[in-house]
């Protein structure tokens, strides 16, 4: 209601730890700022029948220190310490951080890595968006303005499932150049189905399509398929180049992460 | 300009009545409202830890806090953990390993070692650098940094 009356000109803020920079440096002036601070219900990470569930404000310390993280979704338990540092992850959350949509963040690429539903609440009511709708441009997702994103649903994490995730940035803990997240479903040592996905080199994170099929239905140390694969990555991105980092540079980072993610779920790393 | 807003906050043990704008930033409130200065005002967006308190026992950036955030928070600054054996240990290996020039990143260094030791209290080298990667020094080459918070931990652990 508040949002609808704002008429745009309100802001959500969540962990703030995006948002707070720009107030700061005076880059968004909102006239009203939402709190979603005090509202218990949306922090939490809990088992569902499908999988876990993290409410939108649970912070990015607690998904880090979670058991329930670490026993059923390794991919983001092994990611969540490369977010910012660490004072920035005792405060900032997962929903703030998707719903700012930054393209080089670690949760947006994650999100769509494990195929997570974003529950979305409105006037209209609640409605579901999969991470690959939810994204659709620098800083720009599927949420309309009087929506707020209220949790997370994560679909269930098979056994057999390994991963890599690598990123690489100028300083520990900075926003990265570029970074892979992938799993692998394994087959006895043939990768079946699998994802990869880039970040830092588009608007939004960005799955991989042709180096999956590439990757899939051969070992994860199949020499071929990895020269192939990094071709494919070279081929496929299309990064900006800005002060930190070339187009060029970034996309051979991406073919050489997209490797070393690879051979971490094969266990050669 | 927005209206001042009446809040309390519970800084060091004491619950403080102060008006705020509601755009004030915790760090900004902290230091001019309530006088409390260990804690400096560096990058202004998250990057250098020089403002870093203790928010309900964990180290956040009080300039990316806002004031009215942090009411029915527990917030220490460093003068509120300055009896606390964590801190006065912390302080003398600082002393012992020269681990400050000029100081002016060295009470948001003190308060990250706090929540760090209370949290893990036998951290690898590795693991105090990963925590400090979020504070910058621009004076000591962090070295002695490390060295004064493991060799704080292992006090602190009876280790010594």
């Amino acid at each position: 209601m508040i949002l609808q009356n704002a008429q745009g000109d309100a802001r959500i803020i969540a962990g703030g730890q995006s948002l707070m920079p720009m107030l700061n440096f005076r880059l968004a002036t909102p006239t009203l700022l939402v709190d979603l601070n005090r509202i218990a219900a949306l922090s939490g990470i809990g088992m569902t029948d499908e999988g876990l569930r993290i409410g939108a404000m649970t912070r990015t310390r607690d998904i880090e220190t979670s058991a329930l993280i670490a026993q059923h979704q390794p991919l983001i338990a092994h990611a969540v310490p490369h977010i910012a540092h660490l004072p920035i992850r005792s405060r900032g959350t997962i929903g703030g951080s998707l719903s700012h949509a930054d393209p080089a963040a670690e949760f947006p690429a994650l999100m769509l890595a494990v195929d997570a539903q974003m529950v979305l609440h409105g006037p209209q009511g609640a409605r579901v968006v999969p991470a690959g709708e939810y994204f659709q441009g620098l800083f720009e997702t599927a949420t309309k303005s009087a929506e707020i994103l209220t949790h997370i649903d994560l679909p269930h994490w098979p056994e057999a499932r390994r991963f890599g995730f690598q990123e690489y940035s100028r300083r520990r803990g900075d926003f990265a150049l570029a970074g892979i997240a992938f799993w692998a479903d394994m087959d006895g040592d043939i990768c079946g189905e699998c994802r990869v996905v880039a970040f830092g080199v588009s608007d939004r994170p960005v799955r991989l399509h042709g180096v999956e099929q590439i990757l899939q239905s051969h070992p994860l140390n199949d020499a071929d398929a990895m020269l192939q694969a990094r071709d494919a990555v070279d081929d496929l991105l299309e990064p900006d180049s800005d002060l930190q980092a070339s187009a060029e540079y970034r996309r051979m980072l991406a073919a050489e992460l997209l490797q070393r993610a690879v051979h971490a779920a094969g266990g050669m790393a | 300009m927005s209206d001042l807003q009446a809040i309390r906050l519970n800084v060091n043990g004491v619950t403080r009545a102060v008006s705020v704008e509601p755009s004030a930033s915790l760090a900004d409130v902290l230091r001019q409202e309530l006088r409390l200065t260990a804690l400096h005002l560096g990058c202004e967006h998250g990057v250098c830890g020089a403002c870093n308190v203790l928010l309900n026992g964990r180290a956040v950036r009080a300039c990316l806090t806002l004031a009215v955030q942090a009411e029915e928070a527990e917030v220490k600054t460093l003068e509120g953990l300055s009896a606390e054996q964590i801190a006065v240990t912390l302080k003398e290996c600082f002393r012992k390993f020269r681990a400050l020039q000029c100081g002016f990143c060295t009470p948001g260094i003190l308060v990250l070692a706090v929540d760090l030791i209370a949290a893990n209290p036998d951290p690898s080298e590795e693991e105090v650098r990963d925590w400090l990667s979020g504070n910058l020094c621009r004076c000591t080459g962090y070295q002695p940094i490390v060295g004064a918070i493991i060799e704080a931990a292992k006090r602190l652990r009876g280790a010594v």
